[in-house]
Parts: C-alpha cells; sequence; structure tokens
C-alpha cells in the first residue's frame, strides 16, 4: 500500500506538466482551446526538438504572444499557420508536412522494417536449409527407428 | 568473400564516409544541422519603421535600403556574447565602406546598447531598436547575431546565421556582392 502511495506521489507532477507558464487570458474557451492547439502545432526554433507549448525559450514565448494575438483577433488557425511558414518556413511545423522532400523522413521508417523483416526472413529460411542439408541423409538404421518411432505415436493416441 | 557479407560491408562504409563528410563540415563549421533556411530569401524584405537606438525621435524604415546598392542588416544586442564576436569585423567593413551596414537591436535596453556601441564601437549607419521583437519575428529572426543581405529594390539576397566573419565574407558574400552590383549595370 505504501508503494502504490509512493508510485501517485511521484507521478502527481505529471498531471501539472500540462499547466501553461504564460497567463494569457481568453474570454472564449473555443479560442482558448485553438491556441493550446496551434501552440503544440509550432516548432520552437531555438529548442528545436520542443513545440511551442512545451518550450522555455524567450522566443518561444514571444511566437506564444503572437499566436494568442492573432488567434483574438480571429485570425483562422491556416492563416496564423501561413504566417509563421512565411517567417521561419516549413521546419516551424511540428509535424513536418508530407512533400517529395520529407518522404524519406515519414516513409523510411517503414522501407527500412520491410526491408530488414525480407533480409531477416531470407537469412532464416536459408540457414534452416543449411542446417537440414548439413544433418545429412538418414541412415538406414535411422529410418527404420523413425518409421517405428511414428508408428508408436499413433498407437498412443488411441 | 560471400556476396551477402559484401553488400552490409558496402553499406558500411558508404555511411562511414557520409558521417566523416558531415562531421569534417560541421568541424569546419560550415554546415551546422540546426540552422534555419530563411523563407525570405529572393523574396522583398518585410516593411518595417523603428525607433533608432541612437535618438527615439529619429526612425528607421526599410526605405533605407533604396538608398545603397547593398546593404547588411545585422541583428544585435549588447547580451549576445556572439556578437562581440564578429563586431571587429563589422568595424573592419564600415571603416573600408564596403558596404552600407544597418543594425537590429533586438530585444535590448536602449542604455544597455548605447553604451554597448560607444564602448566597442558603433559600425553601423543607424540601429533600429526593436525593444519587443516584433520586427525580428517579421523578418524570421530565431537567435542572435544574424545578418541579411539586401539590395537596393529591397530584396533579401541572403541569411548568414552565427558571426560574421571574414571567411563567410570572402567565400559567400563577396561573390554575392559582385553578382548584384554586375545586375545594377
Amino acid at each position: 500500500m505504501r508503494r502504490v502511495v509512493l508510485i501517485l506521489a511521484l507521478l502527481a507532477p505529471l498531471a501539472a506538466s500540462h499547466a501553461s507558464i504564460d497567463a494569457f487570458p481568453f474570454d472564449d474557451p473555443a479560442k482558448e482551446q485553438r491556441y493550446r492547439r496551434l501552440s503544440e502545432e509550432l516548432r520552437c526554433l531555438v529548442c528545436q526538438n520542443q513545440s511551442l507549448a512545451d518550450s522555455n525559450a524567450e522566443l518561444a514565448l514571444d511566437l506564444r504572444r503572437k499566436v494568442y494575438e492573432q488567434v483574438q483577433a480571429g485570425k483562422g488557425d491556416g492563416e496564423i499557420v501561413d504566417y509563421m511558414v512565411a517567417r521561419y518556413g516549413d521546419f516551424v511545423l511540428y509535424r513536418p508536412p508530407v512533400r517529395p522532400r520529407t518522404w524519406l523522413l515519414w516513409f523510411g521508417p517503414l522501407l527500412l522494417l520491410l526491408t530488414g523483416s525480407v533480409v531477416l526472413f531470407r537469412f532464416v529460411r536459408h540457414r534452416n536449409a543449411e542446417a537440414v542439408a548439413e544433418a545429412g541423409e538418414l541412415s538406414a538404421a535411422e529410418r527404420a527407428r523413425l518409421a517405428a518411432l511414428l508408428r508408436d505415436d499413433d498407437g498412443g493416441r488411441e | 568473400m560471400k556476396t551477402r557479407f559484401v553488400l552490409p560491408l558496402v553499406v558500411f562504409g558508404l555511411l562511414v564516409v557520409m558521417f566523416y563528410f558531415a562531421l569534417v563540415q560541421i568541424g569546419k563549421g560550415e554546415y551546422n544541422p540546426r540552422d534555419i533556411p530563411s523563407p525570405l530569401v529572393g523574396r522583398p524584405a518585410p516593411s518595417f519603421i523603428l525607433p533608432t537606438v541612437a535618438d527615439p525621435g529619429v526612425e528607421l524604415d526599410d526605405a533605407a535600403f533604396a538608398e545603397h546598392p547593398v546593404s547588411l542588416f545585422n541583428v544585435w544586442a549588447s547580451w549576445c556574447t556572439a556578437c562581440r564576436q564578429e563586431h571587429p569585423f563589422l568595424m573592419e567593413l564600415a571603416r573600408q565602406g564596403a558596404v552600407a551596414i544597418y543594425g537590429l537591436n533586438y530585444k535590448d535596453q536602449r542604455a544597455d546598447a548605447r553604451q554597448w556601441l560607444s564602448r566597442f564601437g558603433d559600425p553601423y549607419l543607424a540601429s533600429a531598436f526593436d525593444a519587443e521583437g516584433r520586427v525580428g519575428i517579421d523578418w524570421g529572426v530565431y537567435g542572435v547575431p544574424e545578418t541579411f543581405v539586401v539590395d537596393r529594390a529591397g530584396r533579401v539576397r541572403h541569411k548568414h546565421i552565427g558571426p560574421l566573419t571574414r571567411k563567410v565574407w570572402d567565400e559567400k558574400i563577396m561573390p554575392l556582392l559582385a553578382t548584384i552590383r554586375a545586375e545594377e549595370s
């Protein structure tokens, strides 16, 4: 029981991790939703492996403020994203767009998995075939023993 | 050697060559995987109007670029240590009169900025005071220092990320200046 309490206590901070670092006031919950979603879809260009929502960098704060202002001003999601991409390029999208330039990024892992699977499959099959070939033919005595064993099994199943 | 051993070896060899090449480029400072290419290159410079660092009553706007065949727009700040690195080179450029240099003082305090310029020297024809960094966002600034090359027509021709060095100047900017000057004639 104590262990359960300890684990829960250690996990509790995770609930707080989604709390916003900024205090941007919203009257409209729908707008707040959009702001949060946009902050998660845009990348922080300083801490490049984090979204705007997650990053503590000052630029991230500035850009979040920009998103906030534009959401409040009634700009659409597409407009706001276009605004950022016009200034920072595709890299500002946290989820990379699927373009010919990013095909390798998106489909590469799947390709590697398939290739690896094929190679593995062929390797295993080849090795099994080799193992059988190495074992060689059964001698006459072994064949007789095999037949006897098989017959015994059948008999045992009755 | 069995063919199925050759193929992974070849792939490994190719990877070694690729990684070595990349590491050498990074070591020479010619490649930084964290650099973000600017979508502004080849497009008109974002228009702006800001008070100058020297005198809040005087303004600097993008019309300034039309006064010179080529201008540098250098993003700097008194709190930026890398800017100290490139500063002597900017001073040299200003002394030579090679190119017009304008500054964008990014997210700084006016007093600190002025003190920095008087202490180390002022290579700028004028520095725009972008206290909140809003003009910086329009230019796609994500770090300091950054330097833009803008032609007379107000088009961004190049963006350099990080301190501007003689090497970058000789290898990347000079050829560009020659191209731009040739376009003018």
